[in-house]
């Protein structure tokens, strides 16, 4: 009596797999959620196919101001034709290839210091020389290059040039800072603390302010530093006190055996912080430090309020423009676009990087 | 138990030490030089200073707080006019700043916390929506989205007489939002008392009822006692008034809107751009603190025995408030610093006129200053006072 059973494999119910099982299972899980489902799609439905129509069917991308006006859509081309000067605003125009340039190879130097095997002594001295070209290049007066007046930089590179700049020279402050901070001297404590709580108490613009309306009384007779280098000294001063607080956090996650193990090496204060401490405390550190570095991109917009013309003044000014006139929206929406690209691309490598150190690979 | 170690024993030999290798000595000679280099720069940016002063023939002091400020205010929550003093106008503006924080930092937490709660819905739609919602305004300048949102206002939005009407009462056109309030009646004054007295009849009520659990272990159920409480007492006070149901709606007079409540399009951006953006932050952080509890301590409050509402009271809300409050401080704190934004888009806020009293005075000093310790009193103040409710909250270890 050998009889071969034929089993039959059976399909799961078709409402538990495929489309309709996942819209069951994250739609319409319960009463509730579907009834959240279905309001979500009504606004959806009501919103998103006019915007649509705004943005892409009814606009206008190489007209000028007044077809726009007849189009009725989105005017992009408010951004076609002003393209050159939003994003280099007054320097030279035959000369723009120069801050095209330095951009370009701001790009390059950050792709190649995406990737963790790169991080050798090389990509510091890559990074030096870098900057060094990028501020050659905007500033010009050697090899042949004419030199162009700092009040003509504007627009993006003058943007990228505030917060890289920036973070680079607030980078080592920030370290002396924390390290002030946790010291053990009375005096040095108190000046690093009342430091960095005052600067982390006050907002941005007030320091912008004090840079742009104090500094020429602090400086003696005759002696005048040009408006960038003044935002630039109030965006370092800044930066420093946030920074001293994230390095801060990676000092205290060191535990005490490190410090207790230099001391027992002879060590003294200085080798202990170059050879032991600092290096695993900065690497704890960078995935907050690019965070500081999204903010600081994003904080440089604000130099706009003492007159320098970032990348938002290069925008406002072509919307000053009368043929120009009633398109700031799509303008706007433009550079949200720019800076939306810049801090998305950071914060996500920031946060794999996040995954990764923590992994311990 | 062990024997307490003795800190490493002094050493005596420190007459053999040199001069230069004491550290006790090296201590004091490093703070010695230090605050000699910081007290020389600032000596020697001092006398600058008060060269150059001199030379401009810049008053000092603040004597011109009594001074008549001869420049108008936009808007205003006390009286105020160009021939009141600079102290006033500033005054003005730290009424606006507060005025824009406070109402600014409530939107923020309700809508930040609805946003936290939806980023971690079971519904795959909310979710995503909310997650790209936080994605995109914390990538976005807070700057950029002020001007944005002023923008919307005057460009894009109609002349008032043809203002959007999204909701009855509510107008929304180039000269900013209109939306109709209550007419003042005396009922409303009484109703305040009445929410006054209920306040403090929860408090005596809450206090009776903990001791009697305390004492005989009987749960009293404050919660719905005090909430009625709450409602009933302003409801019935209310009645008793007469009931009166008037709306001062807004009316489009000659060329804008009379009656009602206006916000400015000045005040509409600058509220909706910090609430929207400071709201992205506080979602993610509403976000961690629930993700911070694990489940085990849901599912052990439950089979203690507890209902769902006191799980919530009891066990998640006191662990998630100890996560969230911490940086939703100082996301508070960012959004007043935040607010100094408005002077990008003429919202006569306490930088704002600050700035105009600078710029008329010349007095650069004074002003900083003074905008500096007006913000470090916001901030010192703000966070001593989280730092008081967090060490309520905060877990009592050992």
């Amino acid at each position: 009596m050998q009889e071969a059973h034929e089993t039959t494999v059976l399909k799961p119910p078709v409402t538990r797999v495929g489309v309709v099982g996942w819209a069951r299972a994250n739609l319409f899980s319960s009463v509730f959620n579907s009834f959240l489902t279905i309001v979500t799609i009504y606004f959806l439905w009501k919103i998103v196919p006019g915007l649509i129509r705004w943005a892409l069917i009814d606009s206008s991308w190489t007209t000028t101001g007044a077809e726009c006006q007849a189009a009725g859509g989105a005017c992009w081309s408010i951004v076609t034709k002003n393209l050159r000067f939003i994003i280099f605003g007054f320097f030279p125009y035959d000369w723009q290839w120069r801050p095209l340039l330095a951009m370009i190879i701001l790009f390059t130097l950050l792709i190649v210091s995406r990737n963790r095997r790169y991080w050798k002594k090389w990509l510091g001295y890559l990074w030096l020389i870098g900057l060094f070209v990028m501020g050659l290049l905007l500033k010009g007066g050697l090899f042949g290059l004419p030199s162009v007046e700092s009040t003509k930089w504007s627009g993006l590179p003058l943007t990228l040039l505030l917060s890289v700049f920036g973070l680079t020279a607030a980078y080592p402050l920030g370290v002396l800072l924390a390290l002030g901070r946790q010291s053990r001297l009375p005096a040095i404590k108190s000046l690093s603390v009342v430091y960095i709580e005052t600067i982390r108490g006050v907002p941005l613009i007030s320091l912008l302010f004090m840079s742009s309306v104090m500094f020429p009384l602090f400086l003696p007779e005759g002696i005048t530093i040009n408006n960038i280098l003044r935002a630039q000294v109030a965006i370092i001063l800044f930066t420093a006190a946030y920074i001293a607080e994230v390095v801060r956090g990676g000092l205290q996650a060191i535990s005490r055996g490190q410090y207790e193990a230099a001391e027992s090496l002879g060590l003294n204060y200085y080798q202990k912080m170059r050879l032991i401490i600092l290096p695993q405390a900065l690497k704890i550190v960078i995935p907050p430090s690019v965070g500081i570095l999204i903010s600081a991109f994003k904080d440089t917009s604000l130099v706009v309020i003492i007159g320098l013309f970032d990348l938002l003044k290069t925008t406002q000014a072509t919307l000053s423009d009368p043929r120009w006139m009633g398109f700031s929206v799509e303008a706007y929406i433009f550079i949200a676009l720019i800076y939306f690209t810049g801090c998305f691309s950071m914060s996500s490598y920031s946060r794999r990087l996040e995954r990764e150190l923590y992994r311990g690979t | 138990m062990a024997q307490e170690v003795k800190d490493s024993p002094e050493i005596t030999t420190s007459a053999k030490i040199s001069f230069w290798y004491d550290p006790t000595k090296r201590a004091v000679i490093y703070q010695v030089v230090v605050l000699g280099i910081v007290g020389m720069v600032a000596y020697y940016l001092f006398s600058n200073t008060l060269a150059n002063l001199e030379r401009q023939n810049i008053a000092t002091g603040f004597g011109f707080f009594t001074k008549e400020a001869s420049f108008e205010i936009g808007e205003s929550a006390i009286p105020y006019s160009a021939a009141d003093t600079y102290g006033r106008a500033l005054l003005v503006g730290v009424l606006n700043t507060i005025k824009v924080s406070f109402i600014g930092i409530i939107l923020t937490v309700i809508l930040g916390t609805f946003l936290g709660i939806a980023r971690l819905s079971r519904n795959w739609l909310v979710a995503k929506l909310a997650g790209i919602y936080i994605e995109v305004m914390q990538d976005i300048p807070v700057l950029l989205q002020l001007v944005f949102w002023y923008a919307v206002f005057y460009d894009t939005f109609p002349s008032p007489r043809q203002a959007l009407n999204p909701i009855s009462g509510v107008f929304l056109c180039n000269r900013g939002m209109a939306f109709a309030v209550p007419e003042p009646h005396p009922v409303y004054g009484y109703m305040a008392l009445a929410l006054v007295i209920g306040c403090l009849a929860v408090w005596v009520l809450r206090r009776w009822a903990k001791k009697r659990q305390e004492k005989t272990g009987q749960i009293f159920p404050v919660v719905l006692i005090s909430l009625a409480i709450l409602l009933v007492l302003p409801l019935a006070t209310w009645l008793l008034g007469g009931a009166p149901l008037k709306m001062n709606v807004p009316k489009l007079v000659g060329f804008n809107f009379e009656g009602g409540t206006t916000f400015s399009p000045e005040f509409a951006a600058l509220l909706l751009g910090l609430v929207l953006y400071t709201a992205a932050f506080v979602a993610e952080i509403v976000r961690a603190g629930i993700q911070a509890i694990s489940r085990g301590q849901v599912e052990a409050a439950m089979s203690m025995g507890l209902k769902p509402g006191q799980v919530l009271r009891l066990v998640i809300l006191p662990q998630a408030l100890r996560v969230i409050i911490p940086p939703l401080t100082s996301q508070m704190l960012n959004l007043t610093k935040n607010s100094t934004l408005a002077i990008a888009i003429g919202f006569p806020d306490f930088v704002s006129v600050a700035n105009t009293t600078i710029n008329q005075t010349g007095q650069a000093i004074e002003g900083v200053g003074m905008i500096m310790v007006v913000y470090l009193f916001f901030s010192l103040s703000t966070s001593g006072f989280m730092n008081w409710y967090n060490k309520r909250v905060a877990l009592v270890e050992r």
